[in-house]
């Protein structure tokens, strides 16, 4: 599908966010609503206290089926992502990476054990080069599908699981991070619990053309406002988590961004299976060893934005790192920032300066997230 | 009598006397989005026409704001520091950003009025 102003692709959601009266813009590729009439300081507001529905179809969802059945799969898949995905449980979902043979993050995915097959979200951005990496390294024993005629909707917010509760029970037995097969509306839906703004909520993957009736029978809910990418931006960035592109990328590894967390244990030197993914010598001897760099949270004092781009320097006017993500927190309530810095700057409560229109801001580097993450935990 | 002129930077100009009041127009703050913070110039500070006098952040981007005509800056809107978002909600009020000392009276005669304003803002859309 094509605009017919442009080359951008239109999700299977594009009439209703016209109808909805949403401001499109480009976006990796597509058309996408960067807010509503609502506006995005409101509609973030209303993601962290009730419920917000995103369109995020421009992701690219793909299913992976080994020859060997789901484990095949694992096993093939983990030869190009630092995380063990062969002990991945049928129903969980796990954070993963796909490295450079560098060390470098090529994108940033979710894992969903589907029971028979693997299914893997990965960023709109990346989705063209990730499938050509999948055939290039995987094809030998696995079919890689994408999955082109789903869309895929995000809810997401406190209030998320009581209105999945009114149509889609099931769904409020999954706990964060499991994922099950549920009926909406009579769709077949694929639906995990998960998310990208710190809140509870859940991302269900739907038949395209069921797709505007799930989301009209979600909006119906009165808890529930559609958010555009505006918003998205500013709950990610409140709840500490990464945008590829910006705050991780081919020349960042796993370890310099922060995301140790998600090198699985089994894939670590003294794990069951340590390396065998691309960039394994690089990123296993960052962390035994440290890295030169380390993503942080920014927390500049007063009022002003510090936005992606800005120096950030101490207190002898040197340039020790760069913010890599910035804006107007509205949680918070203020600005809010994530950036890089040498590692020796890296300790929450150091003092540093942004460098904002060429005068210098005085800024502090803080522990993510900015605000609590309300994941459901059971 | 005050009069209030634009110029294409969607910029307000209210004149009284030999003072000018500056601010943002309807269609700038509602392009803008949200706004959070706006970097005001000094007091006494003086500008060239088409200088960066101010700069406005939304929750999307930072904006520069450009002197309408050359003066210098006699009075900031105090108000715009703890409530920024006086300039969505009053833009062509309590929204005002600076007033200047009109420097070049003739600089005037290159602000739209209203009419020509809104024409612009028609064209855009």
């Amino acid at each position: 599908m094509a605009d017919h102003q442009s080359d951008l692709k239109l999700t299977p959601l594009h009439a209703l966010h016209t109808a909805l009266g949403g401001k499109m813009v480009p976006f990796a590729g597509y058309a996408m609503p960067v807010q509503y009439p609502m506006g995005i300081l409101k509609e973030h507001e209303h993601a962290r206290r009730q419920a917000g529905l995103f369109d995020v179809s421009h992701m690219g969802q793909v299913r992976l089926s080994g020859d060997g059945g789901v484990t095949g799969a694992a096993a093939a898949l983990e030869r190009l992502v630092p995380v063990d995905v062969l002990g991945l449980a049928a129903g969980r979902q796990r954070y993963a990476l796909f490295t450079s043979e560098a060390g470098g993050i090529l994108d940033d995915l979710m894992i969903t054990n589907a029971g028979d097959h693997l299914f893997v979200v990965v960023n709109a951005a990346c989705k063209a080069q990730d499938l050509a990496h999948l055939q290039q390294h995987l094809a030998s024993d696995c079919t890689i599908t994408p999955l082109e005629d789903r869309a895929l909707l995000a809810l997401q917010g406190p209030q998320a699981a009581a209105v999945m509760g009114r149509i889609a029970p099931a769904a409020t037995q999954l706990v964060f991070m499991s994922a099950a097969a549920i009926e909406i509306g009579g769709a077949d839906c694929f639906v995990t619990r998960s998310g990208y703004t710190g809140e509870d909520g859940f991302e269900i993957s739907i038949p395209a053309g069921k797709a505007e009736d799930v989301a009209r029978l979600l909006l119906a809910e009165p808890e529930v406002a559609p958010i555009g990418l505006g918003a998205r931006d500013s709950l990610r960035l409140e709840a500490g988590l990464c945008l590829y592109g910006h705050d991780i990328d081919i020349s960042t590894t796993p370890v310099e961004g922060a995301l140790v967390w998600a090198l699985s244990k089994a894939r670590r030197q003294d794990g069951p299976r340590p390396g065998g993914y691309p960039g394994a010598e690089v990123i296993l001897r960052q962390l035994a060893d440290g890295a030169p760099r380390r993503r942080v949270g920014i927390k500049p004092e007063g009022r002003a934005p510090v936005r992606e781009g800005a120096e950030l320097t101490d207190g002898t006017g040197r340039v020790i790192g760069q913010v890599t993500s910035g804006g107007y927190g509205p949680t918070v309530g203020g600005p809010v920032a994530m950036g890089y810095v040498e590692s020796e700057f890296a300790k929450p409560g150091t003092a540093l300066a942004a460098v904002v229109r060429g005068k210098p801001h005085p800024v502090a580097v803080v522990k993510l997230p900015f605000v609590p993450l309300n994941y459901y935990r059971g | 009598m005050s009069e209030r002129k634009y110029t294409k930077d969607h910029e307000w100009v209210l004149i009284e006397g030999d003072v000018a009041t500056v601010g943002i127009s309807e269609h700038a703050q509602e392009q803008l989005g949200d706004i959070v913070f706006i970097e005001l110039p000094n007091a006494g500070a003086e500008f060239a026409q088409g200088a960066q006098a101010a700069t406005v952040e939304s929750v999307k981007a930072a904006s520069e704001i450009y002197a309408p005509i050359s003066g210098s800056v006699v009075e900031v809107n105090e108000a715009l520091v703890d409530e920024p978002a006086l300039a969505n909600s009053d833009a062509l009020g309590k929204g005002w950003f600076f007033k200047v000392k009109i420097g070049k009276p003739d600089e005037l005669g290159e602000l739209m009025d209203e009419a020509a304003y809104q024409k612009l803002v028609d064209s855009l859309d």
